[in-house]
């Protein structure tokens, strides 16, 4: 009797104690200006076997919180104040030595990005050997085959003499999970592990490593942007905000029933729990026949409904493979699809479908192997030097990357006026005029008109690209990736800055994205894209609700956290 | 392994962080531009401000060697004071000809200086003409002045020189500028090269092909767009390559092909003094002090500037 009753005693006192704990963890940065704290009071806890995702925008701390458990700090940041307890042991402030024993053995990481995070020189191999070896740990061949196959690298000992660039992402990915892995931590630290893959790639890493870490019983702290793939993959989600933790707690709890403003905004913005298009005319209280019948302006021009009709468009790449030798690559194979005026209508796919090729055709930048566009009646292949200038300002690109598509020599002003001067569109009062117009039409203050690039954030470059885009009126917007770059709620906002946009100038959107949870929260009409071929097309609507072909199920079924029953009311 | 664990929910006080606007606009800093913020890290460096004073002072010395120096660099030469001593209005002492040491080095400032700014104006306009143009167009374009640039890469500058300037033409019209066109005819590959490179990172950004899509030609994207982008290397290079080029006219007085007599130079001076260096050598180290101290100066400087546009430690 006695002894049961230690045992079970014994048992919960081991369930009690938590594997890592974070106390009133303060870090702070040194930097030009003084020190600054990036967290302050952050506090989480996380139970053998348990898998706690920290969820926040960039910036809110969260990465820092996780650096600080693993004792990877950059020279000016120190924990200034609190504890983190690794069972028990506080590793705040202990010496480097101490850490170097832990790391590996105990504590685990994947990082962020599979493309700059394997050393390129070495093979796979060498480097999961590198990890086993450091940690004591038996480094022959098989075991390396060994950790590598238990990552889900199919032919492991083969792959493990080849060299980071003969693998795609996803592998790459696997390969760093298998070194975060191959000692069998009890702690892993996963930041943001998917973030730079594919939605179906990120579903297998992510059920993979669920099933990994569930055999081996090791904990996991997932950091992510995503509060769907947080709440779908953790048992516990701890949410930051500005270095805070303002809420914690069971993942469904928390969605369902989020008590923070914050929190609250976070489950209102997530893309992959949203369940319809924004609504922009409905909110501001236009009756929906209105918007259903077509705008006074189209009707009066009779303008043709469909602004662009793509006609069996395809393009054929040269690869170079030696001298004189060369091999087809058809980047997009027999498309054809036609865009309503006024709607937004969406390509999807994963990298390398082809899809931002078709973008590029479609602003005549590039030139399309066979098959037609045309724009508003016009084969834009046939326009001359003259109607091209024309065509050039009845459709504007709105790129990805916000860090890439602004000139960073210009400064704001210069770059939202540079397409009123190429077009020698009124004189220099009328285009400040309309510049600063564009900038309140994006939400953004008029003194912006003196920055440069570098001093704004991601989100409100892309609102510059926006103004920039919208400069010349123009009817058509293509839009590549424009929002994957962005944080949630930054993605939130620009969205519906386009949607408001959208129906007040009547805009038409080509959205290229490979994301689908933005589609459905921004277009009518879908076509999916695989491998340079279209798939499936059809409303928004249709396709989410009855795909047909197999591919546009599984890119559904990805959607992290699209399965997670929320109430209407949040969702 | 899920435990029926309980997890407390906790959320913190809504006072303690105050929720903000999405994604606000830090308005508190100036305004900065890629140069402002040059400048502003610039003018906190030492090696900047020493390097720049210096420089300053040098060209000064170059545009108004009267302020220096009343003793006429080659009149009033007496043999009876060759390989004199410094003497009261003569701090340096004199040189084999009896001339006044000083004042040779201050008029010399002037040759040294214009070649190397010449030259560098020069191989500026050629290397990046070509090499922008090859880096942006690619194609043909590129395989030929690539290889036009291998074929002047390939001679050693200081050979090429030689060889160049015993042509008849240059032997008959040494001036500073045939000094300065055999120095930008050898020089501008590298120019070039550097331009290349850049210009080939630069143009498939983003807002390149952004300002395509708005109707800027191919060429104006280049103009407006590339080059403004491209040319912080280029600059570097030619900052260090200022002070190479005033050592290479030097080098090329100093062999006798480079300056003509008339004009006064410090590598003629170093040549001359060869004579005395038994006797006086402190004739021989003035003028290669004067050399040394100018080169020394624009190869800080280039290296202040290049810290400064560092791309890698500007802020996003």
């Amino acid at each position: 009797m006695k002894s049961t009753q230690i045992t079970i005693e014994e048992a919960s006192s081991l369930a009690e104690r938590p594997l890592l704990e974070i106390r009133d963890l303060d870090v702070s940065f040194k930097t030009g200006s003084g020190e600054f704290n990036a967290v302050s009071g952050a506090h989480l806890t996380i139970m053998q076997g348990e898998t706690v995702a920290i969820v926040g925008e960039s910036g809110s701390g969260k990465s820092t919180t996780a650096l600080a458990a693993i004792g990877l700090l950059p020279p000016n940041g120190r924990v200034s104040r609190g504890q983190i307890l690794l069972d028990g042991e506080d590793i705040a402030h202990v010496h480097e030595r101490r850490m170097i024993e832990l790391r590996g053995n105990t504590i685990g990481m994947v990082p962020q990005d599979p493309m700059s995070n394997l050393n390129p020189v070495w093979k796979i191999g060498y480097q999961v050997k590198e990890t086993l070896r450091a940690n004591g740990k038996p480094d022959g061949p098989a075991d390396v085959a060994k950790a590598l196959a238990e990552a889900g690298l199919p032919d492991s000992a083969r792959r493990a003499k080849q060299y980071p660039h003969e693998f795609s992402g996803g592998m790459r990915q696997r390969a760093l999970i298998a070194i975060g892995l191959s000692c069998q931590p009890r702690l892993l630290i996963a930041d943001e592990p998917t973030s730079a893959l594919d939605v179906t790639v990120q579903r297998q890493i992510l059920d993979h490593l669920e099933t990994m870490t569930s055999e081996l019983g090791t904990s996991v702290l997932l950091i992510t942007h995503d509060l769907g793939l947080a709440a779908e993959r953790a048992d516990r989600v701890v949410v930051m905000y500005r270095g805070n933790v303002v809420e914690s707690g069971p993942s469904l709890e928390l969605l369902r029933n989020p008590q923070h403003p914050y929190t609250k905004r976070l489950v209102a913005s997530a893309p992959s729990l949203a369940s319809r298009r924004i609504q922009v005319a409905k909110e501001r209280g236009i009756e929906s026949e209105e918007l259903l019948a077509p705008s006074e302006a189209v009707v009066e021009k009779h303008l043709p409904a469909d602004v662009l009709q793509v006609e069996n468009l395809t393009k054929v790449f040269k690869l170079r493979s030696g001298l004189g030798r060369g091999t087809d690559f058809t980047a997009v194979d027999d498309v054809s699809f036609s865009v309503q005026r006024g709607t937004t209508t969406a390509i999807v796919g994963e990298s390398g479908s082809g899809k931002s090729t078709v973008a590029q055709m479609v602003l005549s930048l590039l030139a399309p192997t066979s098959g037609r566009i045309v724009f508003d009646g016009v084969d834009t292949s046939t326009l001359t030097p003259k109607q091209l200038f024309a065509f050039r300002r009845r459709v504007q690109p709105i790129f990805q990357d916000p860090y890439g598509s602004l000139d960073p020599m210009y400064n704001i002003y210069r770059t939202i006026e540079e397409p009123l001067r190429t077009h020698k569109i009124g004189d220099r009062t009328t285009r400040e005029i309309k510049v600063r117009e564009l900038l309140d039409q994006v939400a953004l203050p008029q003194s912006t008109m003196q920055r440069y690039p570098n001093e704004l954030s991601g989100g409100q470059r892309q609102r510059v690209a926006v103004a920039r885009a919208l400069a010349l009126d123009p009817e058509v917007i293509i839009c590549d990736e424009a929002v994957s770059a962005l944080d949630v709620l930054v993605q939130a906002q620009v969205l519906n800055l386009l949607a408001e946009l959208q129906s007040n100038l009547g805009l038409t959107y080509l959205f290229i994205t490979h994301d689908l949870a933005v589609v459905r929260q921004i277009a009518d009409h879908v076509c999916v894209m695989e491998k340079g071929k279209l798939v499936e097309t059809g409303t928004t609507d249709d396709v989410f609700e009855s795909p047909e072909m197999d591919y546009t199920k599984a890119l559904l079924n990805a959607i992290p956290g699209g399965k997670l029953m929320l109430p209407p009311e949040v969702a | 392994m899920k435990s029926n664990r309980q997890i407390e929910h906790f959320v913190a006080p809504v006072d303690e962080t105050p929720l903000l606007p999405t994604d606000t606009l830090r308005v508190e800093a100036a305004p900065l531009s890629l140069w402002a913020d040059a400048w502003r890290k610039l003018r906190r460096r030492p090696l900047f401000i020493i390097s720049s004073v210096m420089i300053l002072l040098i060209i000064t010395v170059a545009l108004f060697p009267g302020l220096f120096t009343q003793t006429p660099p080659n009149q009033n030469c007496l043999l009876a004071n060759s390989e004199a001593g410094p003497t009261a209005g003569h701090p340096l002492g004199f040189t084999f000809q009896g001339c006044d040491v000083y004042s040779r080095i201050i008029h010399g400032t002037q040759a040294s200086l214009s070649t190397g700014v010449l030259s560098v104006l020069c191989v500026l306009v050629i290397g990046v003409t070509f090499g922008a143009l090859a880096g942006y167009y690619g194609g043909w374009i590129d395989a030929v002045l690539a290889r036009l640039g291998d074929i002047f890469f390939a001679l050693p500058i200081l050979l090429g020189a030689l060889v160049i300037t015993q042509l008849p033409f240059f032997r008959e019209n040494k001036s500073v500028w045939t000094v300065v066109l055999v120095i930008s005819m050898l020089a501008w590959p590298q120019m070039a090269r550097i331009t290349r490179g850049a210009v080939i990172e630069v143009r498939h950004a983003d807002f390149v092909t952004a300002a395509r899509a708005l109707g800027v030609s191919k060429f104006g994207a280049l103009a407006r767009h590339v080059l403004p982008n491209a040319i912080a290397p280029v600059i570097v290079l030619a900052t260090l390559e200022l002070g190479v080029f005033i050592v290479l006219e030097a080098t090329l007085s100093f062999l006798g092909v480079g300056m003509p007599e008339s004009i006064m130079s410090w590598g003629h001076d170093i040549s001359a003094a060869q004579t005395s260096i038994r006797t006086n050598p402190m004739i021989l180290i003035y003028p290669a002090i004067a050399l040394s101290v100018t080169v020394l100066s624009f190869i800080m400087l280039g290296d202040a500037v290049r810290d400064a546009l560092d791309p890698k430690s500007r802020q996003r």
